[in-house]
């Protein structure tokens, strides 16, 4: 007998909903054959036979949501399982040979960043922009359909913007962000390509300098490597070279930064990169409100913008303002806690881990300020330097290589502008200075964790 | 050999009788091979696909199921010296390659046993000893490195060939073009096989590629190129041998265009709402490499069915003792995060 266990669909799939059985107690079916259909946060998805057999006893009920991964959802009798197969033939799909004990335990290790929910009041206090007017009424929904609205919404107002890019139309995109925005705006408008990304990057600036607003969508900012010459050398640079006369108003989003398990060549973090060049603007938010908000101005913005996502957080929820039209300032940080002792900095999912590091904190007596910076380039600085000259402490926290960091940067800057109010030097957790490896025990240390962040807060505490 | 004899013989049906007539024992054993190492690809395959599934693989797992016949076929006509690079979609390649299963489903599993120590993963592995130069993961970039490896061998004058493998929509890829004519242009040793399985993630070819006869694709620098029946392992190794023989004779590159078909998702999260599901269970019951073969095998006299059993039973343990391996091996000790990043 082999036990049928709830599969992962997806790197980051923790549990999912059991929406419907495809087959019934005993029922023979084949490899191929669909056993069952199951939701994810990201797509419905058939579930297939691999062996052929008898099904036996089906464990979970069709519609049973949170099913966690692993669990045994039905029982499978293989044909002439007792003839040619030792018990040892499928050993894989035997709860028995789960091991535990001797090597990792695999499902905790599988285990994505924790879901954060808005509902303890610092968060919800934290995941709003201060800009929002008072008496606004909020629903809480996902980084991903908060970006969602925000292309619509530009589509809908301007009907030169369009959306090119891989998958981002049939399929609703790799990681369902232009989900129904097809079926609204059409093929004119919401453009599948070839896997040809220095070509259509290119391509987009081109529409940009002939009169249109391009949202370039790169599938994952890993893959704009094959067209950061265009980003960089075309559009960044071309309105300083027409001597004001250009101007290449255009968004290239994605998401950036590891995801889980995907290795080395699908999980680097690009902000520094972009960062780096004059001529660009490079937004990277971590809440819903603000993802919406400066996306929609990003698109009205008359420079090339570098929208810096990430798709673990696509799937977080925040609350969101119902606002017709709710667009935030490009180049504005903003102090997400208030605190005296030390100042954390980050951006994108490690502001997630900062508001984390500074719970562990408070239990400590440390009362942390953080600051989410929203906006790499131009780099808030003000809010920044404000904030050390009140704690006197400063660490910086951020996936991405320690090399030229993000945290390079304001450790340099708070040097410049706030040297004599500082009482420790500035203090940078990053991603290590290695690529990412595959192993889940190593791509964890690879990783800024809480711990890190904790402990080098403490350490500029002198603690 | 001119070209135009290069596409009359993609028709093997001369040298490979379908029914009935023996086969010298050469031919047998071959054949025997072939269906061997078809049927250890699918078996490794549907144990990764299961222990995904349990969360003991993670990240990316693009599984070579349907595709068999033609890294089979293809592998059958080089020697120990030639290479081998192609995409992430890599494991069939690895096992025909020769690669130990065991190795590469610890290297999938993440642990220190495997071909990488557990630190590339499913889409980057390499074996220096068994001449397979990865596993890579951007789509296109692996097509100039293969062509620099056959550069290297031009240069060295070793008559070593390196086999290119790309997908259909990495054949879209600007820098197969350059690549395409920088071989021309120096005569590199090197066959481009394009694996066209029809769809690019979710984008079914016509809805991507312009001209979707791929194996036209060098045409525009006199490469020659010739499609291929990629379901079909002795067609593949028909053309292959042809191929092989063409550029390692210095007449420069070659492109073969297999036409084949994968049955699973793009990766592990895959929603398959782009094809239909008779399409698939069409292909898997009329066209697969491995049953049509195994049939055409009993029907030749080469095999028995019981013999055709006894091969999968044998695949199958060993196919569980990779699995095993694999899930009792420890993980990188945590040194290991800081060692191989520079000699
Ligand atoms: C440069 C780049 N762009 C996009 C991707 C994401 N991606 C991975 S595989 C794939 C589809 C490739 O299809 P094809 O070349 O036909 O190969 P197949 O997967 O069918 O073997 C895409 C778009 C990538 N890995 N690299
Ligand atoms: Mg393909």
């Amino acid at each position: 007998m082999t036990q049928i266990l709830m599969p992962a669909l997806s790197p980051t799939m923790e549990e999912g909903k059991l929406a419907k059985w495809n087959v019934k107690e005993g029922d023979t079916v084949k490899p191929g054959d669909v056993l069952a259909e199951i939701e994810t946060d990201k797509a419905t998805m058939e579930f297939e036979a691999v062996d052929a057999g008898r099904v036996a006893k089906i464990l979970v009920p069709e519609g049973s949501e949170g099913v966690k991964v692993n669990t045994p959802i039905a029982e499978l009798r293989q044909e002439g399982e007792e003839s040619d197969a030792p018990p040892a033939r499928v050993p894989a799909t035997e709860t028995k040979s789960i091991k535990q004990g001797a090597g990792p335990r695999p499902v905790e290790m599988h285990k994505p960043v924790p879901v954060r929910t808005p509902e303890k009041a610092v968060d919800r206090a934290a995941a709003l922009p201060e800009e929002i007017p008072s008496g606004a009424e909020f629903v809480t929904m996902t980084v991903r359909d908060a970006l969602r609205d925000a292309l619509a919404e530009e589509m809908r107002r301007d009907d030169t913007v369009f959306l090119m890019g891989e998958e981002v139309a049939q399929y609703q995109g790799a990681y369902k962000v232009s989900q129904g925005l097809l079926e609204e705006f059409g093929d004119r408008r919401v453009i599948d390509t070839p896997i040809t990304e220095q070509g259509f990057a290119g391509l987009g600036v081109g529409a940009a300098f002939g009169g249109l607003r391009p949202i370039i969508e790169f599938m994952t900012f890993n893959f704009a490597m094959q067209a950061i010459d265009q980003l960089v050398n075309s559009a960044a640079k071309t309105l300083y070279m027409s001597g004001g006369q250009m101007g290449c108003p255009i968004v290239f989003r994605g998401p950036n930064g590891p995801a889980a398990r995907v290795a080395a060549q699908h999980s680097q973090d690009y902000s520094s990169w972009y960062a780096h060049v004059p001529g660009l603007k490079v937004v990277s938010p971590y809440f819903a409100a603000d993802a919406k908000g400066l996306l929609k101005a990003a698109v009205r913005d008359p420079n090339p913008v570098i929208f810096l996502e990430n798709e673990i957080v696509y799937g977080r929820s925040f609350p969101v303002p119902k606002l017709d039209d709710f667009v935030l300032p490009i180049g504005k940080a903003r102090v997400i806690r208030e605190g005296s002792g030390v100042t954390l900095v980050a951006h994108s999912i490690s502001v997630g881990l900062i508001m984390d590091a500074a719970e562990e904190l408070a239990k400590e007596g440390i009362e942390a300020e953080l600051i989410d910076l929203r906006t790499l380039r131009p780099l808030d600085a003000e809010t920044v330097i404000r904030s050390v000259k009140k704690t006197n402490r400063v660490v910086t926290v951020e996936q991405g290589w320690p090399v030229c960091s993000i945290g390079s940067e304001i450790a340099a800057l708070v040097a410049d502008e706030a040297f004599d109010y500082l009482d420790a030097p500035p203090s940078r957790v990053t991603g290590k200075d290695v690529p990412m490896p595959y192993a889940a025990n190593l791509e964890k240390l690879a990783l800024p964790s809480i711990a890190d962040v904790v402990s080098a807060a403490k350490r500029v505490c002198y603690r | 050999m001119a070209r135009a004899e290069a596409t009359a013989a993609a028709n093997p049906e001369a040298e490979f009788p379908a029914s009935g007539r023996a086969v010298d024992s050469a031919t047998a054993e071959r054949q025997k091979k072939f269906y061997h190492d078809m049927l250890l690809i699918r078996r490794f395959e549907e144990k990764a696909g299961q222990l995904y599934g349990m969360g003991l693989i993670g990240g990316f797992c693009h599984l070579y199921i349907g595709q068999e016949a033609v890294v089979v076929g293809m592998q059958a006509t080089l020697e120990p010296k030639d290479q081998v690079i192609t995409t992430y979609r890599d494991h069939g390649h690895m096992l025909a390659a020769g690669m130990d299963p065991s190795g590469v489903m610890a290297e999938l599993t993440g642990r220190s046993s495997g071909y990488s120590k557990g630190k590339g993963g499913s889409m980057h592995m390499f074996s220096r000893e068994k001449n397979f130069f990865g596993g890579h993961g951007i789509v296109g970039a692996n097509v100039p490195i293969g062509t620099g490896l056959a550069f290297a061998n031009r240069y060295l004058r070793n008559g070593a060939v390196c086999i290119t493998y790309f997908g259909d929509g990495a054949a879209n890829q600007g820098q197969v073009f350059e690549s395409f004519n920088m071989a021309a242009l120096w005569k590199l040793p090197v066959v481009y096989v394009i694996e066209n399985n029809q769809y690019a993630m979710g984008t079914a070819i016509r809805r991507s590629t312009a001209e979707v006869e791929l194996f036209k694709r060098g045409s525009a620098d006199d490469i020659p190129g010739e499609p291929v029946d990629g379901m079909d392992v002795e067609k593949v190794y028909e053309a292959g041998r042809k191929a092989v023989q063409w550029t390692r004779e210095g007449k420069g590159p070659y492109v073969l265009e297999m036409k084949t078909y994968r049955y699973r998702g793009h990766s592990m999260s895959d929603p398959a709402k782009y094809r239909t599901r008779e399409e698939v269970q069409q292909m898997r019951e009329k066209h697969d490499p491995i049953d049509t073969f195994g049939a055409r095998l009993v029907r030749n006299g080469v095999m028995r069915d019981d013999e055709l059993k006894a091969v999968d039973r044998e695949i199958r343990q060993t196919i569980n003792h990779a699995a095993e391996f694999a899930t009792d091996s420890p993980e990188p000790s945590p040194d290991e995060l800081y060692t191989d990043v520079l000699k």
